[in-house]
């Protein structure tokens, strides 16, 4: 496929790889944090890490929604779920996570709640216009790639005077994330955590441009690069910031050019800003309350609040104490230190929200990375020309 | 959840919508967020929408520099 096949050349890939070790300090390391799911994937899937120098290390942060989301949220909607009149709708990533009580979205779906997996908020448009005596609720999640459907999924709803849709949102803000990481690297109570750059993310990047990131590596003399998820883009992305290090600069820097400008897409970000507003705070699974990271829906749009409309509360619930998905979200452990990775928590039977999708940390390296050392990544793509 | 896709708009539809092709899959996707989609257009797909239009010079320019930064090789 085109755009995809010429960005997996595997021969390229090494010889940037290459590059990276002839330009790397062999007196320094370099910790690179790669903000995305989707690049903790592409590092894993494509076993990366082993074409790196030793002295160039990935941190894998927190950008995979599902990982960072507070599983009172989904016992709020688990409750709102088992309410007879309601269905609930959702992307299939969110369904296995495990929340309180041993229970999951999937779980509460056996014992008979109404709970439908969606490809796309349209989906769960048409669900609720086929059933006019369901009052269907989407369960939005995701960073700004997944916020602009939605937005547009509410304007539809009023347009066709849909009185039975309404939205339950969580939709959380990439920028904010970053600085709270940065801000807090080196004091937080889990422990420090060095990083010398960034990949910033790509998709994200589609919508809200590369702008956003430019107080950013100002304000912390961090270089980051806008980076996308083939492994030629992330590879190169590494020596790009590699360059930056080695000659003292802290720019923002777009390898993903082919689909990012500085600005992003403008009809997208005007989709979101008329349909959401900041939130004061909100909790992120690992990282804590965050100030204005979160976007709720304007109160103009109360009646389709789903928060609002049926009166939610997220009740306080605790992560399961062996699970580490708060320190791997930090970057500061990896999931090999988790006592429980690969004995009790594998993908079939999560413990925790890092093993269910295949952007978290914990389920990219079960799939892909604990090969590794037996020489069984996956190397299928190295012989795509 | 976050993964997306190019794909290739095959045709435009009525409402904001387009079929796309991937690989020999075709799906029908909103290109409501999006502007000035034509046939033959690559777009990055996400969650049934397309989230932005692959700049195909771009594309090429970007393999270009990483193919230049390979030569002159050190190491
Ligand atoms: S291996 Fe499982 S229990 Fe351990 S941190 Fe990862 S998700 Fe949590």
């Amino acid at each position: 496929m085109k755009y995809i096949d010429e960005y997996r050349d595997a021969k390229l890939v090494k010889d940037i790889a290459r590059q990276i070790e002839a330009a790397v300090d062999p007196a320094r390391s370099y910790h690179f944090m790669e903000f995305c799911g989707g690049h903790t994937y592409a590092i894993s899937r494509y076993g990366l890490e082993d074409l790196l120098p030793s002295n160039v290390q990935m941190i894998h942060g927190p950008g995979c929604p599902i990982c960072v989301l507070p599983i009172g949220r989904i016992d709020a909607a688990i409750e709102l779920a088992i309410r007879p009149e309601i269905t609930l709708c959702t992307y299939g990533d969110l369904m296995r996570v495990p929340c309180s009580n041993g229970l999951s979205l999937l779980k509460a779906r056996s014992a008979g709640a109404d709970i439908r997996m969606v490809y796309s908020t349209l989906d769960s448009l048409s669900i609720a216009e086929a059933e006019p005596n369901r009052q269907v609720v989407f369960f939005a999640i995701g960073f700004e790639t997944t916020t602009p459907p939605t937005a547009l999924a509410l304007r539809f709803a009023i347009a066709k005077d849909l009185a039975n849709f309404s939205i339950f949102s969580n939709h959380v803000l990439t920028p904010a994330a970053i600085k709270t990481i940065l801000e807090n690297s080196d004091v937080h109570p889990l422990g420090p955590i060095k990083i010398d750059g960034l990949l910033g993310p790509a998709h994200v990047s589609t919508v809200i441009g590369t702008q956003p990131f430019e107080v950013l590596a100002e304000e912390f003399n961090k270089p980051i690069v806008v980076a996308g998820f083939e492994p030629l883009d992330v590879i190169y992305s590494i020596l790009m910031l590699v360059r930056q290090v080695n000659d003292g600069v802290h720019k923002v820097e777009n390898q993903y050019i082919r689909a990012v400008t500085t600005l992003g897409n403008e009809k997208a970000k005007c989709e979101i800003a008329n349909v959401f507003e900041l939130r004061e705070s909100f909790e992120w699974r690992g990282l804590g309350a965050i100030p204005h990271s979160a976007l709720g829906l304007r109160s103009k749009y109360a009646k389709y609040d789903a928060e609002k409309r049926f009166e939610m509360v997220t009740p306080a619930a605790q992560d399961n104490p062996a699970c580490e998905c708060g320190a791997i979200l930090r970057g500061i452990k990896k999931p090999s230190d988790c006592k429980l990775f690969g004995k009790v928590c594998t993908p079939d039977s999560p413990m925790g929200s890092c093993m269910v999708s295949s952007e978290g940390a914990c389920a990219a390296h079960w799939i892909y990375g604990r090969f590794r050392r037996q020489g069984k990544a996956d190397e299928s793509w190295r012989t795509v020309a | 959840m976050c993964l997306a896709l190019p794909v290739q708009v095959m045709e435009l539809l009525p409402d904001n919508m387009a079929k796309v092709g991937l690989d020999g899959i075709f799906k029908v996707i909103s290109i409501a967020l999006v502007e000035d989609v034509t046939p033959g257009d690559y777009l990055v797909l996400h969650v049934g929408y397309a989230l932005a239009k692959i700049d195909t010079e771009e594309a090429q320019r970007t393999l270009a520099l990483i193919r230049e930064a390979t030569l002159g090789g050190a190491a």
